[in-house]
């Protein structure tokens, strides 16, 4: 391999682009209207486009911007008790859930593909614990962490990995496909890149509901978790452009962990440095530690709150590593164990651990009795989703259409949804 | 004898909407499908009419030379042995005008929303709400057919084809705020075949929305969005460019339904205008049906006049399924008088263009209108096909298809798609599956070539089904 790990270890350089004066952005968002419609945006514009001029002409790494802050004050702490607990709560359970994930795999519980999250908790945790009820999250197939910080039951995932009936898909959609309508989890998709669109147009609908519905308090944002290889891909750009274009409340989180299966980032990309694709399309892009919780929370605290005020989108570079492989059926020998070593001395919960008692935020008993607990519900999580049921036979077409009509009118005249025993896929259809 | 046939009016189309009179006519001056070959004076004056497809009388070969008394007597028994075969429902009124709409309309009435029938539920105009129109069954109901005619309204209005389905659009968005249109140049431009002229500035530029051209982020977004409650209508410029999008109409739009459980609806509109045009070239020629029909999870449908144009449209837009609906270059110029009051068609229903005894010819979209001018010339010759518009693609309505292989037992398809796997492929497939024991004869498939189209007008023209063929056809299935 020409580039070796070693080229990675130190952290990016914090770079700061700042749009100059002497390089003015050729179409100007402020000034002009784009919707024609709407009068609502073109108050909002009016009002706030001075402010909104200074924000988007400054395009800096937030954690430089963190890292002064800190060195100026320790007592001024980043997050409250209750806060680190629940984040660390939260990495605990990712954690706890992908290993014993894995376990299950190799017992035979779980089948096909499964990605699992190890390492890269911190992205998950420090962006999804912000979030609301009503925003939505658009992951990969690398998706249960995210299902779970956003509040699946851990039942409800696991019964969804052995493919039982009580999944949060019944059994449906698997490992790479988790969906929830009550906690607005956009899934969960198994190529690479596709679910981009769809975030945009979750990000789409929240702008249409304060703007055309007159929603006037819908300022729901959604995340879009991808990784590196995908940010070669076409969907990705295009989706940049229309975000950028109408100011979507979306943020695009890219969990750069450096490999696309055996394929490493540098030899795929011929600038690396995704978050510099942010400015091109007209957005901050910002390069942050994936593996400090606090870091990442700080940017996520920025990005979200700009993407609720309605001034657009923002693109995120996590950097971070997965401890495993791409799956659990990849061997994984292609990645340096030295570059592996030198990650996992940075692991983002013990990082966060350490944090929290030397701020005496927390003292080991309480952390202590957390990790307990989850490996409780995890525990439980398994019973559960091994004593549920698989599904009958009569569930397989149910959910091919919403409105069962779609199966059209069979010979007899009536709708082939009519017979009782239409779903079960012995009807000739 | 010959002069029982039905036929005794100018070239028309019955179609199974509530007029009486019902003429839909090519408008003169759109381009003709066909070639635009000059017509010797002497033929338009024999026939009276002005006939639209001129060189059909140039083709046909032989034409006009018939033994008349022996094409009698081959008719005489051919008939007769169809009349015996038939089933008993079929009385001597057979062709009469009302009874074959009774027949049709019992389907079509289903769903219909009616002026003078029991108001809307109000509950469907509420955001969110939708009532529960859940079939239980589908063929049962008879409604008064003298009510259905008299409820007819007396004037329509006369539009044309993309005028229809932008009254349609416009009807859906006025009546749900949550029905937007995606798509390149749908909204300043008016859409590049305008249908969507006017929505803009009456709606916003956030409700009709001109997107730049990225079709699978589009696309995508519009599934997104549909996933998060709103019904997004989907332009493709050209039905080819959604090639492009097949990642999210295959994998999000037909899958995220199952795959979720359940969990999102993805209740999106993917429309836009396909097959052959005029000497378009390949890559704008494209019959994308056949590519979408296995995907599971969407229905398709293929609207060909204006009157099903408007009516599927706001059928597909009121569905929660998500529905493709195929338009053709060439019939957006077609001209026919609708309904004043508001209708809505059935998704998964055909229709009845032209009853028959002798032959079933299923089509759908521009194909309609050669079988139709075929069936001119073989209604002259003395046979009497049934011409079905099948109008739904996915799922077929087996249904009508079925009662009309009983009625005639033979069947000829006909269709833009390509040879191999296009629709009528399946059609093949799924009569032959359902309906072997009533077909006297193997299925007569015409289809397009297996070519990319080519620009060359001549050779155009061969890469599609011409209605000569169609009239051979018929002829050799009738032996």
């Amino acid at each position: 391999m020409a580039f070796s790990g070693a080229k990675i270890i130190q952290p990016l350089p914090l770079h700061t682009t700042i749009r100059s004066p002497n390089n003015p952005l050729l179409f100007d968002p402020f000034t002009s209207s784009p919707f024609l419609g709407s009068t609502r945006t073109l108050r909002l514009s009016q009002s706030i486009s001075a402010s909104q001029r200074r924000c988007a002409s400054h395009i800096v790494a937030v954690s430089d911007v963190f890292k002064e802050k800190k060195l100026k004050s320790n007592t001024n702490l980043l997050l409250t008790k209750e806060e680190g607990l629940q984040v660390y709560e939260d990495m605990i359970l990712g954690r706890a859930f992908e290993d014993m994930c894995a376990q299950m795999y190799y017992r035979g519980k779980m089948f096909g593909f499964v990605h699992l999250y190890n390492g890269q908790e911190a992205v998950s945790s420090g962006f999804i614990k912000l979030l609301k009820k009503e925003d939505s999250v658009v992951s990969t197939y690398r998706d249960h962490v995210h299902a779970l910080s956003k509040g699946v039951p851990a039942r409800a995932v696991m019964s969804e990995l052995f493919g039982k009936k009580t999944g949060c898909c019944r059994g449906q959609g698997g490992s790479m496909h988790m969906f929830s309508a009550e906690h607005n989890v956009l899934g969960g998709f198994a190529f690479i890149g596709e679910g981009i669109p769809v975030a945009t147009g979750a990000a789409f609908a929240s702008k249409y509901r304060r703007e055309v519905l007159k929603e006037a308090d819908c300022d729901h944002v959604t995340l879009a978790f991808f990784g590196d290889g995908t940010c070669n891909n076409g969907q990705f750009f295009e989706c940049l452009n229309m975000a950028a274009l109408w100011k979507l409340p979306i943020i695009f989180v890219v969990e750069n962990n450096l490999w696309a299966i055996g394929m490493s980032h540098l030899r795929s990309t011929s600038d690396p440095e995704i978050w510099k694709k942010g400015p091109a399309f007209g957005m901050p892009g910002v390069h942050v530690d994936g593996m400090d919780v606090l870091k990442v929370r700080e940017v996520a605290k920025e990005a979200i709150g700009r993407a609720r005020r309605g001034e657009g989108p923002t693109l995120v570079e996590c950097e971070t590593y997965r401890f495993r492989g791409h799956s659990l059926a990849d061997p994984d020998e292609l990645r340096d164990p030295a570059e592996k070593a030198r990650y996992a001395a940075r692991d983002p919960i013990t990082a966060l651990k350490k944090y929290l008692i030397e701020s005496k935020l927390a003292n080991e008993a309480e952390l202590l009795a957390i990790e307990k607990k989850i490996e409780e519900v995890v525990e439980d999580a398994v019973e559960f989703a091994d004593e549920s049921p698989a599904p009958s036979r009569s569930q397989l077409l149910e959910n091919v259409f919403a409105d069962p009509r779609g199966f059209g009118i069979g010979p007899d005249g009536s709708y082939r949804c009519e017979d009782p025993k239409f779903t079960e896929g012995t009807a000739q259809v | 004898s010959p002069n029982s046939l039905p036929h005794s009016t100018p070239f028309s189309i019955k179609s199974t909407n509530t007029h009486k009179n019902q003429k839909t006519f090519l408008n003169l001056s759109a381009p003709l499908p066909l070639l635009n070959k000059s017509i010797p004076k002497s033929y338009k004056l024999t026939f009276g009419f002005h006939f639209e497809f001129p060189h059909l009388l140039i083709f046909h070969n032989p034409p006009f030379f018939f033994n008349f008394k022996k094409m009698a007597s081959i008719f005489q028994g051919v008939g007769t042995a169809t009349t015996l075969s038939s089933s008993a429902s079929f009385d001597s009124n057979k062709f009469h005008p009302s009874s074959r709409r009774s027949l049709s309309e019992r389907k079509v009435s289903f769903l219909v929303v009616r002026s003078d029938a029991a108001k809307m539920n109000p509950g469907l105009n509420k955001i969110g709400g939708r009532a529960d129109q859940l079939v239980t069954n589908a063929v049962a109901t008879k409604p008064d057919t003298s009510a259905a005619s008299t409820a007819a309204s007396k004037s329509g209005h006369e539009l044309l084809l993309f005028e229809a389905l932008r009254e349609g659009l416009e009807e859906e968005m006025e009546r749900d705020s949550r029905v937007c249109i995606i798509g390149e140049d749908v909204g300043h431009y008016g859409g590049s075949y305008k249908v969507s002229k006017g929505l803009a500035p009456k709606y916003g530029d956030l409700r009709v929305l001109d997107t730049p051209i990225a079709e699978n982020a589009f696309t995508g977004m519009g599934i997104g969005a549909a996933m998060m409650g709103l019904r997004p209508i989907i332009e493709g410029m050209n039905m080819g460019f959604l090639l492009l999008a097949f990642n999210q109409i295959s994998n999000n739009c037909g899958m995220l339904h199952y795959t979720s459980g359940g969990q999102f609806k993805i209740p999106v509109v993917i429309r836009g205008p396909g097959g052959v045009g005029r000497q378009l070239g390949a890559e704008h020629s494209q019959r994308l049906e056949s590519y979408f029909q296995s995907i599971p999870g969407i229905q398709m449908v293929a609207c060909s006049t204006p009157y099903n144009a408007k009516g599927l449209m706001k059928a597909a837009i009121r569905s929660d399924n998500p529905v493709i609906l195929f338009e053709h270059v060439l019939l957006y110029n077609l001209k026919e008088t609708i309904p004043d009051e508001e209708y809505v068609l059935n998704l998964e229903e055909a229709e009845m263009v032209r009853p028959g005894e002798h032959v079933t010819i299923l089509t759908y979209s521009r194909m309609r209108y050669h079988v139709m001018q075929a069936a001119k010339t073989l209604v002259n010759k003395g046979y009497d096909p049934e011409v079905i518009d099948i109008r739904s693609l996915k799922p077929f309505d087996l249904h009508m298809i079925g009662n009309s292989v009983k009625k005639t037992h033979r069947v000829l398809i006909v269709e833009e798609c390509m040879r191999t796997g296009g629709i009528g492929a399946s059609l093949t497939a799924a009569i032959n599956e359902n309906f072997q024991d009533f077909l006297d004869a193997p299925i007569v498939c015409l289809s397009s070539q297996d070519v990319p189209t080519p620009y060359a007008g001549t050779l155009e023209e061969w890469t599609v089904v011409q209605p000569p063929q169609i009239v051979a056809a018929v002829e050799q299935l009738c032996r």
